[in-house]
């Protein structure tokens, strides 16, 4: 039986999360002392080597992100940390940040200092204010101890937009604008916030990065995935025994997370989908579940490792209802700048309430087909292009529940 | 100054204050007044244009009155197959209105939310941003009497 590996939640129920000195005393600290003895560069290849690729969603390599910041000639540059964490199903950001709150302000002044950044921001959803309390006193609380140096860290709150967690509408709304995305490129690494150069990376990402300097890349990149190092945490919702999260190495699959860790489906049914990664994650079939949850190995059966949600649907679930439900959310978070998002969302919510009142075509199915492909292509951010790939993948492995719905 | 001007002043020279100053008069009133836009937009140098397009944009902030409590149920997928529907049936039951209105005395509103972070305890309701999860439609009475 698999078990679970706790790096990013080491000190998860060891600590007074709003006691400095508990951090430190068990180790904290010790990671930005050591990036500091070292050069820039040297940090960024050792966070570089250790494979760390980003948690959000994207998986992008972390060092090499941050390189493109170090590189970049600017009298300013900032450090963000994503914590917007709107991706239905997940608390994982949450988790971390109401547990372990030094591990992420270590994480952002170790890269502040590897880029060359004085300043950092923290863009907290509005839903959580309870966390920004807890980060607001763990700053407070660094400072009088001086142990961030010249790295100052700001917390700002989000208001309820899904879109604020892609990196540029992110960066718009710091700015104090509407949390429209940004043309790319320039990307964020190059011209960010207030055209500066911007590394944003997510909450788990920086809590990963003080104990990679710590124990070394070497350490880091033994652990789970090959192509995709270390541990993930993953929250689990929906008909699974467990509702709970749980950190794994990522060469876990998702059969173990659902059975291993999760204990099975609920009043012993039967299982029938499992939707990873967040409301915008494909849905998975049984015939799957022996894939490993790390980000190239579910890239390749057309799902996503995203955020870490894993939602478990038993086989009384209606899954064109179920569907029908994520597209109104898209159709309610799609920011408008863009026409394929604006107009896709909207017909793709109309199309999927008249599949699940019964009064859906066949025909309807291969326009709502087509729209999302479109969609997946046409789409200005990360948001219109993985909106239809709940309906594509839900038409792709459970067709017969839509066939059984038409009028 | 204005009590309006008052909440938001302490944000005028942080960059990108505005949405901060949002919050700043949110949590005092529990909406955004609508004059108060008129003041932030004056503050902060942009059009009036600008600052509604700004508050309107943020599902979380409500410009005009709502009710003392606010009751937000997230509708979210997870929450949506373990109940939410019943819990809003209990709510709009109890409280007779219907989601998106606000009771007679001023005392609750009800609105949708997507995902608010406690999916560990399906379905979800938030009253004034504090969350209740494992919410039984039977338990929607106690719930709200607890609110004085
Ligand atoms: C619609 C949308 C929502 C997103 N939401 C989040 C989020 O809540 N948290 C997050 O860390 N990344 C989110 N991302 C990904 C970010 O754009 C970005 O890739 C990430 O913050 C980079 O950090 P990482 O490299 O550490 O993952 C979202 C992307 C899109 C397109
Ligand atoms: S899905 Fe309802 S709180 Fe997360």
């Amino acid at each position: 039986m698999a078990e679970e590996v706790r790096i990013v939640l080491r000190n998860y129920g060891k600590i007074d999360p709003l006691n400095i000195d508990d951090y430190i005393n068990a180790g904290g600290y010790k990671g930005l002392e050591k990036a500091r003895s070292m050069s820039q560069e040297a940090v960024i290849e050792e966070v570089r080597k250790s494979g760390l690729r980003g948690r959000g969603g994207a998986g992008f390599n972390a060092g090499t992100k941050w390189k493109f910041s170090y590189r970049a000639v600017a009298d300013e540059k900032y450090v963000v940390c994503n914590a917007d964490e709107g991706e239905p199903g997940t608390y994982k950001d949450r988790i971390i940040m109401e547990n372990d709150p030094q591990s992420v302000l270590e994480g952002m002044a170790i890269c502040g200092y590897a880029i060359g950044s004085r300043k950092g921001y923290i863009y907290c959803r509005g839903e959580y204010p309870y966390v920004v309390d807890i980060l607001n006193q763990a700053i407070a609380q660094a400072k009088e101890k001086g142990i961030l140096g010249d790295f100052d860290i700001e917390v700002r709150m989000g208001a309820g937009a899904y879109v604020c967690g892609e990196e540029s509408a992110l960066i718009e709304s710091i700015e104090g604008h509407r949390g429209s995305p940004r043309f790319k490129p320039p990307y964020p690494p190059a011209e960010g916030l207030w055209q500066k150069p911007t590394i944003v990376n997510n909450v788990e990402t920086f809590a990963n990065i003080p104990i990679i300097m710590e124990k070394g890349s070497d350490w880091y990149a033994g652990i789970g995935a090959k192509s995709y190092p270390g541990t993930k945490i993953m929250t689990l919702t929906g008909d699974v025994v467990n509702r709970t999260f749980i950190e794994i190495p990522t060469d876990v699959t998702i059969r173990q997370v659902i059975y291993d860790f999760g204990g099975g489906i609920r009043e012993g049914k039967k299982f029938k989908a499992v939707q990873i990664g967040g409301t915008s994650g494909g849905f998975i079939p049984e015939s799957l579940l022996d894939t490993s949850i790390d980000f190239d190995s579910m890239g390749a059966i057309g799902a996503t490792l995203g955020s870490g949600a894993v939602f478990v649907m038993d086989e009384t679930r209606d899954l064109v209802d179920v569907t029908e439900r994520i597209s109104k959310f898209f159709e309610h978070e799609s920011c408008g700048k863009c026409a394929p998002c604006r107009e896709g969302t909207k017909r793709m919510h109309e199309m999927m309430t008249r599949l699940n009142a019964g009064q859906g075509k066949a025909d309807d199915l291969e326009q709502i087909e087509q729209l999302g492909s479109v969609m997946s292509r046409a789409c200005l951010c990360g948001l219109g292009q993985a909106a239809p790939s709940p309906v594509l993948t839900t038409l792709e492995h459970f067709r017969n529940e839509y066939m059984e719905k038409l009028g | 100054m204005s009590d309006y001007a008052k909440i938001i002043s302490p944000y005028k020279d942080l960059p990108g204050g505005i949405i901060e100053a949002y919050h700043a008069l949110q949590n005092k009133y529990n909406y955004i007044p609508e004059d108060a836009i008129a003041v932030a937009a004056d503050m902060f140098d942009i059009s009036l244009s600008q600052a509604y397009g700004v508050a309107t944009f943020y599902s979380y902030f409500k410009i005009g009155p709502r009710g003392r409590y606010v009751i937000r149920i997230c509708e979210s997928a997870p929450c949506h197959v373990a109940g939410a529907d019943d819990v809003i049936a209990a709510l709009e039951k109890e409280l007779g209105i219907s989601m998106g209105e606000t009771t007679e005395d001023g005392k609750f509103t009800l609105e949708f939310a997507e995902c608010v972070g406690q999916c560990q305890g399906t379905p979800v309701i938030t009253i004034n941003s504090q969350p209740y999860v494992n919410v039984e439609p039977e338990k929607v009475g106690e719930i709200l009497a607890a609110c004085k």
